[in-house]
């Protein structure tokens, strides 16, 4: 049935759009349907896929690379820094158990020690892929079981390349030497002693450190200033592509090796821009990722044995949730922390694969013993959403304590959050005020130079084009209150503006505009807050000329304020002119003739018609007219 | 129900525990209108056909401030500068006020004691608050004691309490016809039995 590598993309495509799209109506995550429409168009159901399944899986793995990538992004070396207790404790924690008991079990159950090491291995790694997935999807990263459930698995990513290592030590052990032949020498690490393992992989992190700082942050500068998208786009996947290729040739994990690089990045004014950039991709490949899984559930492993392998199943995620929920109660977590964290890790992960075949290609298993183990794999990471149902719908609403995300209220900045669109010397100017007060703006701007500079000023600027829409999301539009647009790109603006009303309507815009022209049309868009740059600093000028033709400066003060409240008033009227061209220069004309006979007028009287206080001449006049009316009567 | 128009002045109301404490007591009652000088003319130029418009549509109106150098915060008189135009609330054809009653409410630093010829303020608030009693008679409207809060330097908590739920009492006495009967021979509207009686 399988067909031209387009008709696949069709399958793989379809299949993802349908079973997502069900999977989303019913309030299910989208991990679901994916793994649902891979097993629809795998083998045993449809067909659509056969045997290349494996191999889609093994591409679709990048998908996990790219994810670690984006979450390195989001995590600043501070803090991951900060968090180095808890990746080594709960990760040797969990990993440690989990190994234990399952060799334990293993061994208890008949298999060769060997055997039952290599299955306590690929047991005791979970899968980032689906755990980070939901996490993300759930907007949980931000809680204790967030940073749990990702500390654990980065440690699994650092603990694989051991394992992997240690692989062909066991091999080397059973009896029959000749055993080797499947064996071929995968990286430049494994060849190594245990102790330089250890130093190659300090030093391929040294490296990724200094690549991402010294090459790859100024090579981003070259390319934004080159102004074609495209090339970002290029030079996002060339980062990714590279570290993953680094890691592959010395054996470390690429997953890894990507987090590393994002981490490295996640200083540097790209970070938004390349969360963007990867963003889609990484969700699509992830897709693919969790449908080959679907596919490759072997059906005809599980009508052999049915009750085995429910047996190894559940006794496996058993043992899993038992170790996880031990980890979290060493932690301190809470309850409701506690369950999420252990029904969320409790699958065998996508490393598994890796791990299983290796062993296989090495004679430590067998086939029947990598088919089970392959199967059970499949079964527990497409389990795994549906325990993570069970868990929140009938296990955590009983328990109570839920953890909501911290906001921390006492900041203004943190709770208002604003985002600044260019950077420029209008927009500077706005963003130092705010700062001057404590509230901290996201701050947008399109020229890279200026980006960098600023940034080493303290001000956190991000590059980007910010008439894209997801770049404003990764820069947080969603929980802004304020976006101010401080361009003087009339057509920036009013993409901008689209976007608030088709998305975010509750947002405000404050825009600075260039003149009276283009602020007519913003205001005509149904923009309330305009800023005209020229307006107030005209005034000023003028105002303190004529102070120094003698004219009084309170008088004048109050002559400006009354003039921009007559401006602001025809500029509103005018904006809703017919936009046949004769009638608005005529409206227009008009309106400035107004103006001008005002000003006549204040010009003739000394003082403007409304602003009779403080007058004595006035009061006297009207008192005048009082008297004389009194008198004539 | 009598309409209230509370015209407050305070140029730094953040940090002023009392007003803010007596602000948000009654800033949401029915028929009471809270408008915030400094934040509406932070450049001191008052809208005055506004201003003016506003005022027609209220029955009583409340001077609210502190008690700086024995006077209001210099916006609130720009306002009382501005709006009060002749011919509108006074001279020959102002009578636009006229029937209007008005008070102030003020809070001071210094107590009640101090506020007396034998005290280091030498007058009483009474007496200080002539021009504004003035003003309001110019203008044809009843002028009534005020409302104080005095010695906040030294209000407890307990006693700021009880201020904030006079305040709003007061706001509802004001509502429901009191007479200008109710207020002779007293010098703060704080005596008056209804709120003595809540005041134990």
């Amino acid at each position: 049935m399988t067909g031209s590598l387009l008709f696949e993309a069709i399958v793989f495509l379809a299949g993802a759009i349908i079973c997502v799209s069900i999977a989303k109506r019913l309030g299910l995550s989208s991990v679901i349907g994916y793994l649902l429409a891979g097993v629809l168009i795998g083998p045993y159901v449809l067909g659509f896929i056969g045997e290349e399944g494996e191999d889609i899986l093994h591409f679709a793995e990048f998908g996990v690379v790219m994810m670690l990538f984006l979450i390195g992004l989001e995590i600043e070396p501070k803090n991951f820094w900060n968090m180095r207790k808890t990746i080594l404790g709960m990760g040797s924690i969990q990993v440690g158990g989990t190994m234990l008991l399952s060799f334990f079990l293993f061994t208890l159950l008949g298999f060769n020690w060997k055997v039952a090491l290599v299955i306590s291995m690929a047991v005791a790694l979970s899968s980032t892929a689906i755990a980070m997935q939901t996490i993300k999807e759930k907007g949980l990263m931000e809680t204790t079981f967030g940073t749990s459930a990702f500390s654990i698995l980065l440690f699994q990513d650092i603990v694989v390349i051991f394992m992997i290592g240690a692989m062909p030590l066991l091999a080397n052990m059973s009896d029959d030497t000749t055993a080797n032949n499947h064996n071929e020498s995968l990286s430049l690490i494994e060849s190594l002693p245990l102790g330089f393992q250890t130093l190659a992989i300090i030093a391929s992190v040294i490296v990724i450190i200094a690549l991402g700082r010294y090459v790859v942050v100024p090579m981003l500068r070259k390319v934004a200033k080159t102004g074609v998208r495209e090339l970002l786009i290029a030079a996002a996947f060339l980062i990714v592509f590279g570290i993953s290729f680094i890691m592959e040739l010395v054996g470390l994990s690429p997953a890894l090796g990507a987090f590393l690089g994002g981490v490295v990045l996640s200083n540097s004014e790209f970070k938004h821009e390349l969360e963007s950039t990867l963003e889609p991709f990484k969700d699509l490949l992830l897709g693919l990722f969790f449908m080959a899984v679907g596919a490759s559930i072997n059906f005809i492993v599980i009508a052999k044995s049915p009750l085995t392998i429910a047996g190894f199943l559940i006794g496996v995620i058993f043992l899993k949730a038992l170790v996880l929920f031990i980890t979290g109660r060493a932690f301190n977590l809470k309850l409701d922390q506690k369950l999420l964290l252990t029904f969320s890790l409790a699958q065998v992960g996508e490393f598994a694969f890796v791990l299983l075949s290796f062993a296989f290609g090495l004679n430590i298993l067998e086939q029947e013993q990598m088919d089970m183990l392959l199967v059970i794999t499949a079964l527990s990471m497409a389990l795994t959403p549906i325990i993570s149902i069970v868990n929140e719908r009938f296990i955590l609403p009983k328990v109570g304590t839920k953890e909501s995300i911290q906001r921390p209220m006492d900041h203004i900045a943190k709770s208002h959050k604003i985002i600044l669109v260019g950077f420029g010397h209008f927009g500077s100017t706005v963003g130092r005020f705010l700062r001057s007060h404590g509230v901290e703006a996201t701050v947008l701007d399109q020229d890279s130079n200026r980006v960098d500079f600023l940034r080493k000023m303290g001000f956190e600027v991000y590059y980007g084009d910010a008439t894209r829409l997801d770049l404003l999301e990764s820069a947080g539009i969603a929980d802004a209150k304020i976006v101010i647009i401080a361009t003087n790109k009339l057509s920036v603006t009013k993409a901008i503006s689209k976007i608030v009303d088709q998305k975010y309507p509750h947002i405000e815009l404050m825009i600075r505009t260039k003149n009276r022209y283009d602020a007519y049309e913003l205001l005509n868009l149904g923009r309330e807050h305009i800023y005209r740059e020229s307006l107030d600093t005209s005034l000023a000028l003028a105002s303190d000329v004529l102070h120094k033709l003698g004219f009084r400066k309170y008088t004048l003060n109050r002559q400006v304020k009354n003039f921009i409240k007559y401006d602001e008033a025809s500029l509103r009227r005018l904006a809703k002119a017919p936009k046949q061209e004769a009638d608005y220069i005529f409206k227009a004309r008009k309106e400035l003739q107004e103006q001008e006979e005002l000003l006549n007028s204040d010009f003739k009287r000394g003082i403007v018609a409304f602003d009779n206080h403080w007058d004595s001449d006035y009061i006297r006049k009207a008192l005048e007219k009082v008297t004389t009316k009194y008198n004539s009567k | 129900m009598k309409k209230i128009l509370i015209l407050f002045s305070h140029p730094k109301l953040e940090k002023s525990r009392v007003n803010l404490s007596l602000i948000n007591h009654i800033k949401d009652k029915e028929n009471v209108t809270l408008h915030d000088l400094y934040d509406e003319y932070p450049d001191f130029h008052i809208d005055v056909p506004k201003e003016q418009k506003l005022l027609l549509q209220h029955d009583i109106i409340i001077w609210h401030h502190p008690f700086y150098w024995y006077s209001c915060p210099p916006l609130m008189k720009q306002w009382i500068d501005m709006v009060l135009e002749f011919n509108w609330a006074y001279g020959p054809e102002g009578k636009a006020l006229q029937n209007k009653t008005c008070l102030n409410a003020i809070t001071t630093g210094g107590s009640k004691e101090v506020y007396c010829s034998a005290g280091y303020n030498s007058f009483t608030v009474e007496q200080f608050l002539r021009p504004f009693e003035q003003t309001a008679n110019l203008c044809g409207m009843t002028y009534l004691p005020p409302f104080a809060v005095m010695g906040t330097h030294n209000l407890s908590e307990e006693k700021l309490n009880d201020y904030k739920i006079n305040y709003g009492k007061l706001i509802d006495l004001l509502q429901a016809e009191l007479t200008i009967n109710d207020f002779e021979k007293i010098s703060f509207i704080n005596d008056i039995p209804q709120l003595k009686a809540h005041n134990t």
